[in-house]
């Protein structure tokens, strides 16, 4: 058995767990940084100044923010069900991390005569296992509003989970479409066509509208944030909560929109390639190393236009009501990206037979 | 239905047509115009380090005077109190002993001069209604406070600075330095 | 013992101890996050087998999708231990006997089989992985395939209909 564990590559697991390490770190600082982001962004629309007290700009906000999370009182509800309610935003918190796992950061960098790539795992069924995490970001609502005992947080749980569930089916139809093209589940495979290529988004339009719209619905962010609606629910499935407990529900959210914009950026706009750039000859050029760096500033330079894009959604359009929420879902969404996935696979076929239009 | 006034206007309510059915458009619209205001000028002032310049008869906070020679003003008559619609003043009067002709202009002095500001309207009643000219509202305003005791001032706080000793403080007081 | 077969044990462990548990709960609700468990841990199996594929749709479609409509009604209908309803005697005792039942037949299907001869290729079956599995599916299946879809569609119309407004 010590044999065994001597034979495992250690240097892999230690390259693996640095890695890991710093994607977390990222998508925490980036999370919280976005709740900054989110303020402003509102703020400049609505012709405000936003959180300008602490630190330049208001940038040590988040840092109070969070310091006033940790400080307050940890409530929980005497008629709750103590395990669960503790476990719900931890379970959100867990899924919404999970997911970085699989996006490709960068190609790859050379540290001490190794390769590292700037990927936690390379499965072959990466945007599967995205779409399986994401389904379990359910649990994360619904176990936290049931557990709460509260009319309000179940009726909001069960929105929230039903949305998901209904916009996950819209969503994966979309990708299948794209799938067509790429051949490959892998989504560093899927980086690779795109690099140095027309980038899927102008192949496939209205998968890209549809996969965006589903994203959003998935975020559970505005026009699609049934689940928190504070006018009808009071608060959503949160309402319960206190101290970061709720912090963890809120932070859950944002890293959510921090990962869907990253496999937006990764299936429809080249993920880290550097746009009007041959990333290769730069490579040779220029050290690998250079490269990566760049690619991953080009891919975080794409997040943040997404995040910025979800942001300025938020901002604009205002709440469906739950009956065209469902209504777009499954007689609007479905039904498209069915068609676009008819269209392209039939498009597909006629390329594979050699059909030149 | 006849129209009463020639303004009315008449809302349409035909269905929608496949185009506003998408919203696409709309939504366009409506996100090119919070896009907009991004670049609009914003009309916030950042309050403590800029400050919106006062107008010449803002009534704020009370200021009890003094003479050229740093003697109070006030001979505690109670026509302020008499004037003021919200009965937020109240005063003691006492007697100048010799000795104090320094301190006070007159004979009869305010021993103890107080503004209820939770009460206070502002209205500058009490500016008109003194005989002596020796009480007149600044151009600040009441800063806020944890308990009601802190809006009841007393003279250390309605006082105005001593022309003589703080010559400066006397000046922004009076608004003769901006 | 190599890191496949700790592995395989810790997850059987699990997935036994979650099954049980499944039974034994007294909070429906704890059931269900019980089953849940047990679809992760039958899933962490089907990886070990090197059936990605399975494994993650395992996930996406039991754990992610039926278990929260279980987890709905169950929820709706606020079922605890309080109001569960007194079982009768008889049911509990067609139940052993039937499950009893059900325990022999397993028995003795299973007992002769050469559990040797059929273990599963770890290093070399990769007809779990997507690519061999699509190819299967679409070649050798391609007919029992197509119909089990048309049976899907089926299904969806039927829920159409019931889902229209008279």
């Amino acid at each position: 058995m010590l044999g065994n564990l001597m034979a495992v590559d250690w240097g892999f697991v230690f390259e693996k767990l640095i890695l890991i390490a710093v994607v977390v770190t990222v998508s925490l600082v980036v999370a919280m940084y976005e709740t900054w982001a989110e303020r402003k962004v509102a703020a400049v629309i609505q012709d405000r100044r936003g959180p300008n007290r602490a630190g330049p700009f208001g940038l040590f906000q988040p840092l109070a923010d969070g310091l006033k999370l940790f400080m307050k009182e940890e409530i929980i509800p005497n008629s709750s069900n103590k395990l669960l309610f503790v476990m719900g935003p931890g379970l959100a918190m867990l899924t919404a991390m999970m997911t970085s796992a699989v996006i490709p950061w960068g190609s790859k960098i050379v540290l001490f005569g190794r390769t590292i790539p700037l990927q936690i795992a390379d499965i072959n069924i990466g945007i599967l296992y995205i779409f399986g995490v994401v389904s379990m970001g359910v649990y994360g609502i619904m176990i936290g509003g049931w557990a709460s005992n509260n009319k309000f947080s179940l009726l909001a749980a069960i929105r929230g989970a039903s949305q998901i569930i209904s916009y996950e089916l819209a969503m994966g139809l979309s990708i299948i479409a794209l799938l067509m093209l790429t051949g490959s589940l892998s989504l560093k495979t899927i980086i690779e066509q795109q690099q140095d290529h027309i980038y899927y988004v102008f192949f496939q339009p209205l998968g890209f509208l549809i996969f965006l719209i589903c994203a959003f619905a998935e975020c559970n962010r505005t026009p699609f944030d049934l689940s928190e609606a504070e006018n009808e629910l009071n608060f959503g499935y949160h309402q319960e909560y206190s101290s970061m407990k709720l912090g963890f529900y809120l932070f859950a959210e944002y890293i959510n929109m921090f990962v869907s914009s990253a496999v937006m950026a990764t299936l429809f706009f080249g993920g880290y390639d550097i746009p009007f750039v041959n990333d290769v000859s730069f490579g040779l050029h220029h050290g690998q190393n250079l490269l990566a760096l760049l690619q991953t500033v080009s891919l975080l330079a794409k997040i943040a236009c997404f995040v910025f894009f979800f942001m300025w959604v938020r901002w604009t359009i205002p709440r469906f009501r739950y009956d065209q929420l469902m209504d777009l879902g499954w007689k609007k969404l479905i039904p498209l990206s069915l068609v676009n996935m008819v269209v392209t696979g039939f498009l597909v076929l006629l390329r594979q037979n050699h059909w030149h239009f | 239905m006849q129209a009463l006034t020639n303004r009315v206007q008449v809302v349409e309510r035909k269905p929608l047509s496949f185009w506003e059915k998408l919203y696409i458009p709309a939504i366009a619209k409506g996100m090119f115009i919070t896009f907009s205001h991004i670049f609009k000028n914003k009309p916030t002032i950042n309050y403590p380090e800029k400050t919106r310049p006062f107008s010449p008869v803002f009534r704020g906070l009370h200021v009890l005077n003094r003479d050229e020679e740093g003697r109070e003003r006030c001979t505690a008559c109670g026509l302020c109190a008499v004037a003021c619609p919200a009965e937020a003043i109240t005063m003691e009067a006492a007697e100048r002993l010799p000795g104090e002709e320094g301190l006070y202009r007159e004979e009869k002095y305010a021993a103890k001069y107080e503004i209820n500001m939770l009460r206070c309207i502002f209205c500058g009643l009490c500016e008109e209604a003194c005989p002596k000219d020796a009480i007149y509202l600044s151009e600040t305003f009441a800063p806020a406070n944890y308990t009601r005791k802190g809006f009841i001032y007393g003279k250390e706080e309605l006082l105005i600075p001593d022309p003589k000793t703080q010559p400066e403080e006397f000046a922004k007081a009076k608004g003769l330095t901006k | 013992m190599g890191i496949t077969q700790i592995l395989f044990w810790s997850l059987s462990v699990l997935a036994l101890f979650s099954a049980i548990m499944v039974v034994v709960s007294r909070n429906p609700v704890h059931s269900v996050l019980w089953l849940i468990m047990v679809f992760f841990a039958i899933s962490g199996h089907y990886i070990l087998l090197n059936a990605q594929f399975l494994a993650i749709v395992n996930l996406i479609v039991y754990a992610g999708a039926i278990m929260v409509l279980f987890l709905f009604v169950i929820m709706l209908m606020n079922l605890n231990a309080d109001t569960e309803p007194q079982k009768n005697k008889w049911l509990k005792i067609a139940g052993v006997i039937s499950g009893g039942a059900l325990l022999l037949v397993f028995v003795a299907a299973l007992k002769n089989v050469d559990a040797k001869a059929h273990v599963a290729q770890v290093a070399r079956g990769d007809i779990g992985l997507i690519h061999n599995l699509g190819i299967a599916l679409f070649h050798d299946y391609v007919v029992p395939f197509e119909i089990s879809s048309v049976l899907f569609l089926s299904a969806m119309v039927g829920a159409v209909v019931i889902g229209k407004k008279e």
